[in-house]
């Protein structure tokens, strides 16, 4: 069923009929082993969707008729129908799938699999293997470049951005960042990529032509040991100006001026702050806190936290519908 | 004495880049003397290839990397037989290596430090938890990847205290390294408030250490051997060398927790520990060996990721250098414990979360929340600079 509605998913069909599900934010309980629906006006709970076991990597697919959810102990990709919020599918990823990244336009799924070193290429229309490419150890943060011909993975214990060609799935460069590298970001107009890493407690600066780190944005809390620093997620505004930085058992969200790289400020979240995503008019960010069990809602504008959402239990990732 | 050279990997790795140059060859040694050790339990008899599986993992891994900067990594090892001199064996690995990993005795390994001081061979300590090793004995050209027995003791006593467990019932072997635990399990109890209620020595005897019907023997041995003890919270065993401690677990007198030895053990790994990504590592360890991951193996695979790090990070395979990296004060490593690990400058001992398992489940990592440090609370766990006796040279 839900094949077809992919084949048919061309922009003209698209355009006309609005995504099922624009209100709502997806988030993966990891220990929970469910999915966590909210509802973005009311931002109420309106749905617990139960799920394979350690769900993490969560994305829309980007039709916004499916989420897609990785259940790394299940070894495979689940597909959830957004209309019924039902299961729906699996996808053939490799072992203990973690984080993925689609194209733009939704026909390729690169997945991040920690267990063998690999990303694995997944057709989304035929849900089929198209292969393997060999990566460092334990590969997880996975983007694409804004013109869709790079594929960034990087590696936790290797401590690269792997530089992956989409046409020849060859690696063309590797960088060398801070260790554990969790989450890769590109800014829209594509000049920088940021590289996230949680043990080195730092945000790398790629410059994606040259390959290499020109910068890095480092974090001091006052009160807080530099080990309790550590960043994962990362989110930039549409502009290009702001940026957000999820930095784990520091329990704060860092606001970084995305242009001079500075830090200007704190947000207080929950305990353990790990993933997050803007809502379509990029007035809200939502960001995941494990160790507490919710959500935190960032007003961007006000750059404040306006509100907080209980979950399920340690959420992970979160996936709102981009129309 | 027997060696072999492990350059299996070497085959496979070229093939990625294929206008690469010659990668650079990183080799390293391992140096350890196999324990005969009987252990009371049959599930944690050590494998023969106990330690060094840890490094053949991180050579795997490194290879990994490497192979994206030109590095290629191997291992020459030697396992001691009984009369084989250390020192010999040693010199003979730095005629192909840069680098030793050592699990040697507190002895041997001061002896092959100084046989290889002229030669500025940097050495890493992955199996020795002796305290003097870092403070008397300490070594400029020694690094310490094994936690030490305060170490240990710290972390199991900054649990027992947060517990609220602060009156322990202290029960040590007969054997020096029992005794050396157990100084480092009273200085523990001292620095974190506990109150060590009473002392009792468990003489060992002799005799074999798994015999049929034994365990009805047991049985009435250990109620014996704890009874009439003061009011206590905490049984605290000190037995090294494997002779009675995991005898204590419910089979004290009064029903009381068993720690330090048995029961709740402070150690470095646990082949439980599944958190920080950590999982990961198991199951590359479990494909690769299939058995589970100990201590001594998670140490030496830190050890030779540390040499690997700190080649990413010179992007050089000349010893020289990566050697002073890693004693630098730039350098550190993930190693799934949650934080980075750094070396203590005054030392070159490896700050460390200490795990704190039950043969089953990891049930708390130290250090615990609460006990402060102006500079890291790692250094709450074992000697600090300011008490510490070393000096580099």
């Amino acid at each position: 069923m839900w094949r077809t509605c992919l084949l048919l998913g061309s922009a003209l069909w698209l355009a006309a009929i609005a995504p099922a599900d624009a209100g709502s934010a997806y988030v993966s309980n990891e220990k929970g082993n469910t999915v966590t629906v909210i509802d973005t006006d009311s931002w109420s709970v309106t749905n617990t969707i139960k799920v394979g076991q350690r769900p993490r990597g969560i994305e829309f697919s980007r039709d916004g008729k499916f989420v897609f959810v990785a259940v790394g102990d299940d070894d495979t990709i689940q597909v959830i129908d957004t209309r019924t919020q039902a299961i729906v599918d699996t996808l053939p990823s490799g072992p203990d799938p973690e984080l993925f990244t689609q194209d733009a336009a939704g026909k390729v799924m690169y997945v991040a699999n920690e267990n063998d070193n690999t990303v694995t290429v997944i057709d989304l229309e035929k849900r089929a293997r198209l292969g393997d490419i060999q990566v460092g150890v334990e590969p997880e943060g996975m983007t694409v470049s804004p013109d869709g011909k790079i594929l960034i993975n990087t590696s936790e214990t290797t401590n690269m951005a792997h530089f992956i060609d989409t046409a020849s799935r060859q690696i063309v460069a590797n960088v060398l960042v801070d260790p554990r590298p969790r989450f890769a970001q590109y800014k829209h107009d594509a000049s920088e990529l940021w590289v996230s890493s949680e043990i080195g407690g730092t945000v790398s600066i790629v410059d994606p032509a040259k390959h290499a780190v020109t910068g890095k944005i480092e974090f001091a809390i006052p009160g807080l040991r530099r080990e309790a620093i550590q960043p994962v997620g990362i989110g930039i505004t549409r502009d290009d100006k702001t940026a957000f930085v999820a930095l784990g058992p520091a329990n704060r969200v860092a606001v970084v001026d995305a242009a001079t790289h500075a830090v200007s400020k704190y947000l207080l979240v929950g305990q353990r702050v790990w993933h997050m995503d803007f809502t379509p008019d990029e007035k809200y960010l939502l960001v995941t806190n494990g160790i507490s069990n919710d959500v935190s809602v960032i007003d961007v504008a006000a750059q404040k936290v306006i509100k907080t959402i209980q979950v399920g239990e340690l959420p992970w990732g979160v996936t709102i519908a981009k129309p | 004495m027997f060696r072999w050279l492990i350059g299996a990997i070497a085959a496979s790795i070229v093939v990625a880049h294929a206008l690469a140059a010659e990668p650079v060859e990183i080799g390293i040694g391992y140096l350890g003397r196999p324990g005969t050790k009987e252990t009371l339990s049959l599930i944690e008899q050590p494998a023969a290839n106990n330690g060094v599986a840890g490094a053949q993992l991180a050579i795997e891994d490194n290879n990994t990397t490497g192979k994206f900067l030109d590095q290629h990594f191997t291992l020459e090892e030697i396992h001691l037989k009984p009369n084989a001199d250390a020192v010999q064996a040693a010199t003979a690995l730095v005629e192909h290596n840069g680098f030793i990993i050592a699990d040697l005795p507190a002895d041997e390994l001061v002896k092959v430090a100084d046989a290889l001081r002229e030669r500025g061979t940097l050495l890493l300590n992955a199996g020795a938890t002796d305290d003097r090793l870092r403070e008397e004995d300490c070594r400029a050209s020694v690094v310490h990847v094994a936690p030490t027995r305060s170490m240990l003791a710290d972390a199991l006593g900054q649990y027992l205290v947060w517990k609220q467990w602060r009156r322990w019932l202290l029960v040590v072997g007969s054997h020096d390294a029992d005794k050396l635990y157990a100084d480092a399990l009273r200085r523990a109890a001292t620095r974190f408030g506990a109150k060590i209620v009473q002392e009792r020595s468990f003489e060992d005897t002799g005799g074999a250490r798994r015999t049929d019907s034994g365990v009805t023997l047991i049985q009435r041995q250990m109620p014996v051997f704890t009874q009439q003890a003061p009011a206590y919270d905490v049984l605290v065993a000190a037995d090294e060398s494997e002779v009675f401690a995991n005898y204590l677990p419910y089979r004290t007198w009064d029903p009381r927790p068993v720690a330090g030895s048995a029961g709740l053990v402070p150690t470095s790994w646990d082949a439980s520990h599944d958190q920080w990504g950590a999982i990961q590592l198991q199951n590359r360890f479990v494909k690769l060996n299939s058995r589970r991951m100990t201590a001594l193996d998670m140490q030496a695979w830190t050890a030779t990721r540390m040499i690997g790090e700190a080649a990413s990070r010179t992007n050089s395979g000349d010893a020289r250098k990566i050697s002073d990296f890693i004693r630098g004060p730039d350098f550190q490593i993930a190693a799934f414990k949650g934080k980075p690990l750094t070396l203590r400058d005054w030392n070159l001992q490896l700050r460390q979360p200490i795990l704190l398992a039950d043969g089953r489940m990891v049930v708390s990592v130290s250090p615990q929340e609460g006990f402060l440090h102006q500079f890291s609370e790692l250094d709450t766990l074992g000697v600090d600079k300011p008490e510490t006796k070393c000096k580099l040279r």
